[in-house]
């Protein structure tokens, strides 16, 4: 009897944990098929209030269904912080019963999903778009892949940089026409703000996990790309590992969060720290300085989730300096979302059908404006109501001449995650930042190969 | 071997057959996907990149780069703190008490305290973890009540969160070992314990004389049982901390979703549930070996 019950509970346990991982893994069946009908299905993330893209998406569904009698266009909001959607969107891209026929795909993340097969190349159907001559050069490049085919429409790219709140900033005695020289003079304002402006946090910069790419990107990169070093050595077409930079970029995290010039613990490991930011603690003047995107502002547009008429007199914008104020003064990155196709699709033509649709000049600028994009068109840089929505935002348009870009090779996603974990570790007081720098250079070289690898 | 009269061959396959269909349906869903996460966990399955278009066979790449990782160590030692804590000392301590103290209490305050504990269990995890969580966060009610009175406040899902899951484990799972340890109570004459109380044995000298070696078996499996469901505790952890902060109240089972689902490494995922099986596995194999000794 003992026996058996002992026995019975290890089944259990194995039933369990087997069913656990394969039910979501496996290719599964069910879920309505898309074959042969003319519904197109469009996968895209919606986090919180935010509903600038399905606003957009609605009003282009409309627009196409009206002009293709019988077609029928089915949007698929997967409701999911960042990384939850990535997960979300790779599973259902795996079985032919559940793949969307367009979906959104962030550009760091498309060249894995390239290597993956799940993307169809376009091509044969960009050969004959005439759009495809207005974008710049940088933005067709995005979802080019290796093997030489581009998989993505991109629709616009963003710059990151230092946003603050100028009441704040009265209080604390900083100017209103802020700028710091290095991280140092950052940290010191942050100071001043700690010192002067009891109960505000003074400044945030992403370190969780839960927050995904935005605490590689606006986080930990926006610090390393400021140092001499980066992540990938374009020269060798190797990944940097042991650099100071890294290591720099750490401890400046260990600094912020060791001196609480950042949001509780609690608040910096929650998956919705960022819209806590722009829809609440930025506008009700409860935090100094976040390091940020440009793209933070759509939140306070009257088509957004909080409008807000008087941001821009209350909130001023500020380069991110490099670490000592190295050449050439000031830091941004850019990433961008891309229109892609299933490779699974049954319905590719009409998917790009659709996806012309989303790209027309007026929809494109609409959207650019909308979702506080910059241009990656030459028509929509030309568009007047593009040119006053962006010269709300000089300096976000500004480090456009400096930004740069992530080795958004196949492996970086994996990369990516490392720097999540070595960021939440340090934050959190769990490593030193040398001891993250370890681990997160042994996994790089698990991921990559040891040969892959360089100390630059 | 003799073949079966074909009579009774007939019996069989008449009796059998109703169950074929159940069969079918297990082998398909409940063995397939059990084979098949053995399989992956030999393989570099991913949910992107080149893992994903063609996984293939890898051996033991995964196993040898858990044995590599400070992050698996660190699991592992949290899954057994928190299998120790609040499992095999919480949960059977506290469950073995409350069915003392029910046997001996008047038979209102046994249906309350009852239907209090048992409450506590009929909760779904994920909302018994959010009880929890609203109860320890910063701005909770536990944080309320100590500095109403004056108290100061805690931050044990950051600075403890392995005990703080602990907790809420013991506080969730104790009904089960409450009911086990009632069920067996209640089958020890109470002839035994009064002569025994005749004889002059102090009430201490009762239970560690008589009442637990006449429960041991019970105690043995309830041990079993409220070991391996506390190893695979998944929603609760997650509801409260995610693993968090950092990898501080990471177990083995939010340590294989974070590898698998955030970061895409199914196939090393799968690896880690199969280490997690094992684990059940060791702590069966004691237990079982405690039973055998004490039935010789």
């Amino acid at each position: 009897m003992q026996r058996r019950i002992i026995g019975s509970g290890c089944l259990a346990l194995g039933l369990g944990l087997g069913l656990g991982l394969t039910a979501c893994s496996g290719s599964s069946s069910g879920g309505n098929t898309s074959g042969g009908n003319a519904t197109i299905k469009v996968a895209y993330q919606q986090f919180g209030e935010g509903k600038v893209m399905a606003n957009f998406l609605a009003g282009v569904k409309t627009e196409f269904e009206k002009a293709n009698p019988g077609k029928k266009i089915q949007l698929l909001p997967l409701v999911a912080s960042e990384n939850d959607y990535y997960t979300k969107l790779a599973l259902m891209l795996r079985s032919p019963s559940t793949t969307p026929d367009v979906v959104y795909e962030d550009t760091f993340l498309i060249n894995s999903d390239i290597k993956a097969s799940y993307l169809k190349p376009l091509d044969s159907y960009l050969a004959k778009w005439p759009a495809w001559g207005q974008f710049v050069d940088t933005a067709k490049g995005a979802a080019k892949a290796a093997d030489g085919k581009t998989y993505g429409v991109p629709d616009g790219t963003d710059t990151r940089g230092l946003w603050y709140n100028k009441h704040i900033f009265a209080k604390a005695g900083l100017p209103a026409n802020w700028q710091p020289k290095t991280w140092v003079d950052v940290l010191t304002a942050a100071r001043q703000i700690k010192a002067k402006v009891p109960g505000v946090t003074p400044l945030n910069i992403y370190a969780s996990k839960a927050a995904g790419e935005a605490t590689s990107m606006q986080g930990f990169e926006m610090l390393l790309y400021g140092t001499p070093n980066q992540l990938y050595d374009a020269k060798s077409s190797k990944w940097v590992v042991g650099s100071k930079g890294f290591l720099d970029a750490l401890g400046m995290v260990k600094t912020v969060f060791g001196e609480k010039l950042t949001p509780s613990p609690q608040d910096a490991t929650d998956a919705n720290l960022g819209n806590t930011i722009s829809q609440q603690w930025l506008p009700q003047d409860k935090i100094g300085i976040a390091l940020d995107g440009s793209w933070v502002n759509n939140t306070w547009q009257s088509t957004g989730p909080k409008p807000w008429p008087q941001w821009s007199s209350v909130m001023g914008e500020a380069a991110m300096p490099t670490q000592n104020g190295e050449a050439p003064g000031k830091v941004s990155l850019s990433g961008g979302w891309t229109w892609a196709i299933s490779n699974k699709s049954a319905n590719a033509d009409l998917a790009w059908k659709f996806i012309s649709e989303l790209q027309t000049e007026k929809n494109a600028a609409n959207y650019a404006v909308a979702g506080t994009q910059i241009a990656v068109r030459k028509d929509v840089a030309a568009d007047p109501t593009y040119l006053k929505a962006n010269s709300e935002t000089p300096v976000f348009t500004d480090v456009v001449k400096v930004t740069q870009y992530r080795p958004a090779y196949p492996e970086y996603p994996q990369i990516s995650n490392q720097i999540q974990v070595a960021m939440e570790s340090v934050m959190t007081g769990q490593q030193t930042p040398k001891q993250a720098q370890q681990v997160y250079d042994e996994a790089v070289k698990g991921i990559v190969g040891p040969d892959k690898t360089t100390t630059q | 071997m003799t073949t079966a009269p074909p009579a009774k061959l007939k019996r069989a396959v008449g009796q059998g057959a109703p169950l074929g269909p159940a069969a079918v349906l297990l082998l398909v869903f409940l063995f397939g996907p059990i084979l098949w996460s053995v399989y992956a966990a030999f393989t570099n399955a991913s949910l992107s990149g080149a893992g994903a278009a063609a996984s293939h066979f890898v051996g033991l790449a995964n196993f040898k780069k858990a044995f590599a990782a400070d992050g698996f160590y660190n699991s592992v030692v949290l899954t057994l703190v928190f299998t120790l804590i609040s499992a095999i000392i919480g949960q059977n301590a506290l469950g073995l008490m409350l069915a003392l103290w029910m046997r001996k209490s008047l038979r209102f305050v046994r249906a309350l305290g009852g239907a209090v504990v048992i409450g506590a269990w009929v909760l779904p995890e994920v909302v018994a973890g959010y009880l929890w969580y609203a109860f320890l966060a910063k701005d909770g009610s536990l944080n309320h009540v100590l500095s109403g009175l004056g108290l100061g406040t805690q931050d044990w899902l950051f600075s403890l969160p392995i005990v703080a899951v602990s907790i809420a484990n013991i506080w969730r799972g104790t009904a089960f070992s409450m009911l086990v340890y009632s069920a067996a109570l209640s089958d020890i004459p109470l002839e035994i314990e009064e002569a025994a109380q005749v004889d002059g044995a102090s009430g201490w000298r009762r239970l560690v004389s008589i009442t637990l070696p006449m429960i041991r078996r019970s105690i043995m499996t309830n041990l079993m049982l409220i070991t391996l469901q506390t190893l695979s505790v998944f929603g609760l952890i997650f509801t409260m901390t995610r693993g968090g902060p950092g990898t501080k109240s990471q177990t083995l089972p939010l340590y294989m979703y974070e590898q698998a689902f955030s970061f895409g490494n199914l196939g090393y995922g799968t690896a880690i549930a199969i280490m997690l099986l094992l684990v059940g596995a060791v702590f069966s194999l004691i237990y079982l070996r405690a039973l055998d000794v004490d039935t010789r």
